[in-house]
C-alpha cells in the first residue's frame, strides 16, 4: 500500500471511529478515548528514536511537558492581550518547542554512546521540571488553570473537538512513522540500531540521522502534550512531568513490538485501555504496578513484543 | 556573617558529598566497571531506607546497624537480579536497549510496591544522635549528617582496598577492561561480574540507611538521585572509585552553596546541569581513562 492510500484508509478508520463514538453519545467514551489516542502518539513518537534507531529516551515526560507548558505560556500571553490562540496552532507551537529541545539535546549527547544519551534524557527531565517549578508565569509549583471554551461551533461539546484533534494527530504520527520506516531514512536508522560503527564506516551520516529522529520524535511528543492543559483544565509540574508518561512511552512499544509502526499502536491501544479499566475498577497505583511488571515480563520473555509473537505464530502455522 | 554562611555551606556540602559517595559507590561498580546500566539502583536504595525504617522503629536498633545486618540480604538480591539479567540479556548478545528497559521497569515496580505497602507519607527514624551537633568555632557539624558521612567514607575506603588489594577485587577491575583476557587466565568472568554486581547492590543497604537518617523518605525519593548518581559517576570518570569520591564531594559542595544562596528549589538542577556539561565537554570525567 503506498502512502497516500494508507493515509486515506487510516483517515477513513478515524472518521468511522469518531462517528461511532458520536452515535453512542457517551462523553466518558471521549474522555477515556482521548487518553488512549494520546498514548498512541506518545508510543509512536518514542519508537521513532527508540525502536528505529535504538536510542532509549527516558525523558519522554519532559518532551511531553514542554508541549504542555508551551500551551500554558501562550494561553497566558493570549489572555493578557485578549487574543486566544486556537488549539491546532498551539499544537504546532508545542511541536516546534519540543522539536527544538530534541535538537539541542541531540547536539549535546548524541555523539556519545547510547547509554549516555539515555541517562542524559533522565537528567534533562529533572532540569526542565526545576525550571518550570521556579517559573511563576506558567504557574510555578502552584500550577495553572486553563479554562476551556464551553461550546464549540459545529461539534458542540468541547471534548469532542479535543478528541477529533488527537485523532488527527494519531493519523499524522502513524503515517509519519510508516513513511519513515519505508524510506531510505528508515534504512539509515536501522543501520544505526544494528551497528553504528559499521554504519559510520560505510558513510552513513549517523549524527545527522540521529538528530532527525530526535527532532521528529520530540515534535510528536510536544504536539501530544499541547492540548493536554485543555483536557485536564489544571496543570501542575507533578502531573505534566509524571514519570508514568516516561514508563508508558517505553512499555507500550516494548510490549507491542519496536520493529514497525504497528507495534507501538497495538501496545498503546491494549495497555492504555487496560490501564483505564484498572484505574476505574482497582486503583491507579495497581495500574502502574501492572504496567511495570508487564514491561519487565515482555522484555525478558518476548523481546519482539506482541507483533513478534504473532509473526512467529503465523510462521509456524504456514510451515505445518 | 556571609563568610560564616559560606564556611558552613561548604562543610554541609562536604558531608552531603560523603553521603552521595555512598549512594554512587554501587553505580560506580555496576555501571562504571561492569557496564551494567542499573537505573534501578536508587530504587533499591529507597528499599534499603524502608527496611532500616521497619526494623529500627520496631526493635529500636540504629538504622546504620540494621543496614550492616541487611548487607547479606542485599548481596543475595543482587545475585538474583544479575542471574536474571545475565540469562535474559548478556547471554543473548549485546542488546543494551532491552537491558535498560528491564532496569527501568524494576525501578518503577520497586517504587509502586513501596507505595502500595507504605503509602505516600514521609517516613523518618529516630536516632540517638539525631538532634546533636558538634561545634568548632563558627563551624557546625550536625551529627545527623556527620555520622552517615563518616561511615560512608569508611565504606569507600574498604571498597577501594578490596578492589585494589584482593584477588577478586583485581579480577573485577580486569573484567571491566578485558573479559576475554580474564577468561584466558582461567577466571570465569560471569562469576566475577556476579560478585561485583552483588557488592554494588549491598551498598544500597547502607546508602538507604544513611538517607533515612539524613532526611524523611518517600517511595518516590529515589528519582531525584537517578540523575545525581549518574552525574557523579560520569563526572568522576567511569570505573574510578577515587574519582567518584572527588566528584561526589564536589557536587555536594556546589549543591549546598546553591541551596544556601539561591534556595533549595534550584538544587536538583545543579548536578544535572553538571552532568550535561560533563557529557558535552569531557565525557571521560575527571579521573577517567
Amino acid at each position: 500500500m503506498n502512502t497516500p492510500k494508507f493515509t486515506l484508509v487510516l483517515a477513513a478508520v478515524a472518521a468511522a471511529l469518531f462517528i461511532a463514538f458520536r452515535l453512542i453519545g457517551n462523553d466518558y467514551l471521549f474522555f477515556a478515548g482521548y487518553t488512549v489516542l494520546q498514548y498512541i502518539v506518545i508510543a509512536t513518537a518514542w519508537n521513532i528514536l527508540g525502536g528505529y534507531c535504538g536510542y532509549v529516551n527516558f525523558g519522554s515526560a519532559g518532551f511531553f511537558a514542554v508541549g504542555v507548558y508551551s500551551t500554558v505560556f501562550f494561553y497566558n500571553v493570549g489572555q493578557q492581550y485578549d487574543v486566544p490562540l486556537p488549539i491546532p496552532l498551539l499544537m504546532v507551537i508545542g511541536g516546534i518547542m519540543s522539536g527544538l529541545l530534541g535538537l539541542g539535546m541531540g547536539y549535546l549527547t548524541l555523539r556519545l554512546r547510547g547509554v549516555f544519551f539515555a541517562i542524559a534524557t533522565l537528567a534533562l527531565l529533572v532540569v526542565i521540571e526545576t525550571f518550570v517549578v521556579n517559573w511563576s508565569f506558567v504557574g510555578g509549583s502552584r500550577g495553572a488553570y486553563i479554562i476551556p471554551p464551553s461550546e464549540i461551533p459545529v461539534l458542540g461539546v468541547f471534548i469532542h473537538y479535543l478528541f477529533l484533534l488527537m485523532l488527527g494527530l494519531v493519523v499524522l504520527s502513524l503515517v509519519a512513522a510508516r513513511t519513515i520506516e519505508r524510506s531510505s531514512l528508515g534504512i539509515g536508522f536501522a543501520t544505526i540500531r544494528d551497528d553504528e560503527l559499521a554504519a559510520e564506516a560505510s558513510g552513513v551520516p549517523t549524527l545527522r540521522l540521529k538528530l532527525i529522529a530526535t527532532v521528529v520524535s520530540g515534535a510528536l511528543f510536544g504536539m501530544a502534550g499541547a492540548p493536554f492543559p485543555y483536557y485536564i483544565g489544571y496543570v501542575e509540574p507533578g502531573s505534566a512531568f509524571n514519570l508514568a508518561y516516561s514508563v508508558n512511552a517505553i512499555a507500550m512499544p516494548m510490549i507491542g513490538g519496536t520493529m514497525s509502526w504497528v507495534g507501538p499502536m497495538v501496545g498503546a491501544l491494549l495497555l492504555s485501555t487496560l490501564q483505564q479499566v484498572i484505574t476505574v475498577t482497582i486503583s491507579s497505583a495497581a495500574n502502574l504496578l501492572i504496567t511495570g511488571l508487564l514491561l519487565i515480563g515482555f522484555v525478558i520473555l518476548a523481546p519482539k513484543g506482541l507483533v513478534g509473537l504473532w509473526q512467529s505464530f503465523t510462521a509456524k502455522g504456514k510451515r505445518s | 556573617m556571609q563568610f560564616d554562611l559560606l564556611i558552613n555551606a561548604i562543610i554541609a556540602g562536604l558531608m552531603l558529598g560523603g553521603f552521595y559517595a555512598a549512594v554512587t559507590a554501587g553505580i560506580s561498580i555496576s555501571f562504571g566497571m561492569l557496564d551494567i546500566v542499573n537505573i534501578a539502583h536508587p530504587g533499591f536504595i529507597i528499599l534499603g531506607s524502608y527496611i532500616a525504617y521497619i526494623v529500627s522503629t520496631n526493635f529500636g536498633i540504629d538504622p546504620i546497624v540494621v543496614a550492616i545486618l541487611a548487607l547479606p540480604v542485599f548481596y543475595a538480591l543482587g545475585t538474583g537480579i544479575y542471574g536474571i539479567y545475565f540469562q535474559s540479556f548478556e547471554k543473548r548478545g549485546q542488546d543494551p536497549l532491552r537491558g535498560l528497559a528491564f532496569f527501568f521497569g524494576l525501578l518503577f515496580v520497586t517504587e509502586v510496591v513501596l507505595i502500595l505497602v507504605f503509602g505516600v507519607d514521609y517516613r523518618t527514624v529516630d536516632t540517638a544522635y539525631a538532634g546533636g551537633s558538634l561545634k568548632l568555632g563558627v563551624m557546625e557539624f550536625p551529627l545527623r549528617m556527620l555520622v552517615p558521612a563518616l561511615v560512608s567514607l569508611a565504606m569507600f575506603a574498604a571498597l577501594q582496598l578490596y578492589m585494589s588489594r584482593t584477588f577478586i577485587g583485581r579480577a573485577v577491575m580486569a573484567v571491566s577492561q578485558d573479559p576475554q583476557a580474564l577468561e584466558l587466565m582461567a577466571v570465569d568472568p560471569t562469576r566475577i561480574k556476579r560478585i561485583a554486581f552483588s557488592i554494588s547492590m549491598a551498598t544500597c543497604a547502607l546508602a538507604g540507611a544513611f538517607l533515612i537518617v539524613i532526611q524523611p523518605v518517600l517511595p518516590s525519593s529515589g528519582r531525584e538521585y537517578i540523575g545525581r548518581v549518574f552525574a557523579i559517576c560520569v563526572l568522576g570518570g567511569l570505573g574510578s572509585l577515587p574519582g567518584t569520591l572527588i566528584a561526589a564531594l564536589l557536587i555536594g559542595v556546589i549543591e549546598s552553596i546553591a541551596t544556601t544562596f539561591y534556595g533549595p528549589s534550584w538544587a536538583p538542577a545543579v548536578s544535572f546541569g553538571l552532568l550535561l556539561l560533563t557529557l558535552a565537554v569531557r565525557p571521560s570525567g575527571l579521573l577517567g581513562r
